[in-house]
């Protein structure tokens, strides 16, 4: 059955990349379609009228769009390798967390990559503790689901890279081998995935972004 | 279902656990609820929910179950065959989980400013809560349900707003209704649902549980 599949993405978006690690491990082939948020294309409007963002993906001209969504989309199209656990309370369970990474963990960690330096102790805390709840759940597992990668792995995927390229700008460690000792590993074992390995956007391209991205904010805070 | 043990951990005006009772409701689940009081929260919701000590906490044979449109989904599944309320159709579901995190994602802060906040800070949150209520009003179109021709999961997250329309209302000074019959029409219409009628709060209790709120946080 010949199906048309589209991927609207930009180069830098995490959310993005995990619908690309989820059509890699289905084997689906699609259609990539950059796109410049500044100057967004008017298939991305007409496929997105609600938030005008990436990712979309668009099966057979029909839209889907928000990529926990797609992702949950694109298992039940696809259905071998599946993503999500087929139990309800383990895939109700696999929801929360990928609720809590985007929620809480991003969030949190986002605060503290954008603080003022008299702000960044407090902001500190907030993120090291959800990155010790989020190391919990991966005591005794390889993966967040068990040894291969799934849902919850694609959702988290975002630590793998743009936290160490955060660390990076900040000049600030937060993902240390000692302190987070399983998310370390999961780590490693992420990056290592054949699936998952050459995807990442070009790391010099992403500190350039992000660094400036953080100047611009920076200077917009108004000082208390 | 013999041998089932269903208990929720509720707080009264919250619009939250009113999606959860309104799914059990539809699916004619018996369950034990268990009122919470979010100033003295119980041993048992700690113990369930220590991430985020929130309710509604679904406890189904002892096994938790958190944040409310996960249980609502939940709830379908594990008691699918009496009126499902995710489309079957894998897009028609794509579709109703996307509106349903819209209005998780663009309801409730608008909202909460218009009974938390005065003046100008108050006049943007009743102007961008009827800009969301605009949006979800043209994605209703002609329906009679968000979902079409039954019941679903869109307007299982919705429908709990309603019963805080009076408290908005009294506390903004405004009228829903005239700037979004077509949703309250949609509203009315899902009130004629036992599972509704029986979930929501009734909207007075709702305006004093704010009022009591407002002394609380010192607001006006």
């Amino acid at each position: 059955m010949a199906e048309e599949v589209k991927l609207f993405r930009t180069w830098s978006s995490p959310y993005a990349l995990r619908i690309v690690w989820a059509l890699k491990l289905k084997g689906i082939e699609y259609e990539t379609i950059f796109e410049d948020l500044t100057n967004k294309s008017p298939s991305l409007l007409q496929y997105n009228p609600t938030h005008g963002k990436v990712p979309v993906l668009v099966r057979d001209g029909k839209p889907v769009c928000e990529s926990l969504v797609i992702l949950e989309y694109v298992d039940e199209i696809w259905k071998h390798n599946p993503l999500l656990p087929q139990d309800p309370y383990e895939k109700s369970m696999a929801r929360f967390w990928a609720n809590f990474g985007d929620d809480k963990l991003m969030k949190s960690i986002w605060q503290l990559f954008i603080a003022h330096e008299k702000d960044q102790d407090v902001a500190a805390v907030a993120a090291l503790e959800n990155l010790k709840i989020v190391e919990e759940q991966l005591k005794g597992k390889k993966f967040f689901q068990g040894e291969t990668i799934g849902y919850l792995d694609l959702a988290f995927g975002w630590i793998a890279n743009l936290v160490s390229i955060l660390e990076e700008i900040m000049s600030l460690k937060l993902v240390d081998g000692e302190r987070f000792p399983h998310l370390s590993s999961w780590i490693q074992h992420f990056i290592d995935a054949p699936v998952i390995r050459d995807c990442w956007p070009p790391r010099d391209k992403m500190i350039i972004k992000f660094q400036v991205m953080r100047e611009n904010y920076l200077a917009a805070a108004t000082p208390k | 279902m013999a041998g089932e043990e269903v208990i929720l951990l509720s707080v009264y005006p919250s619009m939250f656990s009113m999606r959860v009772r309104i799914a059990l409701a539809e699916k004619g689940v018996k369950y034990e609820l268990k009122e919470e009081d979010l100033t003295n929260k119980s041993l048992l919701l700690l113990e369930m929910n220590p991430v985020h000590k929130k309710v509604p906490v679904l406890i189904h044979n002892g096994k938790p179950i958190l944040e409310s449109l996960i249980i609502v989904q939940y709830i379908d599944e594990v008691w699918h065959d009496k009126n499902p309320l995710e489309p079957s159709d894998p897009y028609e579901r794509a579709q109703a989980r996307f509106w349903a995190d819209f209005i998780d994602k663009k309801v409730f802060d608008p909202a909460r400013g218009i009974w938390a906040t005065k003046g100008e800070e108050q006049e943007a949150a009743k102007k961008e809560f009827i800009e969301i209520l605009k949006i979800l009003e043209g994605e209703l179109g002609e329906k009679p349900y968000f979902g079409g021709e039954t019941f679903g999961l869109v307007d299982v997250a919705l429908i709990p707003l309603y019963s805080w329309f009076y408290a908005f209302e009294t506390c903004g000074n405004f009228k829903i209704e005239s700037q979004c019959p077509k949703l309250v029409a949609w509203a009315k219409f899902c009130m004629q649902r036992e599972s509704v009628s029986q979930s929501l709060s009734d909207p007075h209790s709702v305006y004093d549980t704010v009022l009591f709120l407002k002394k609380m946080f010192g607001i006006e």
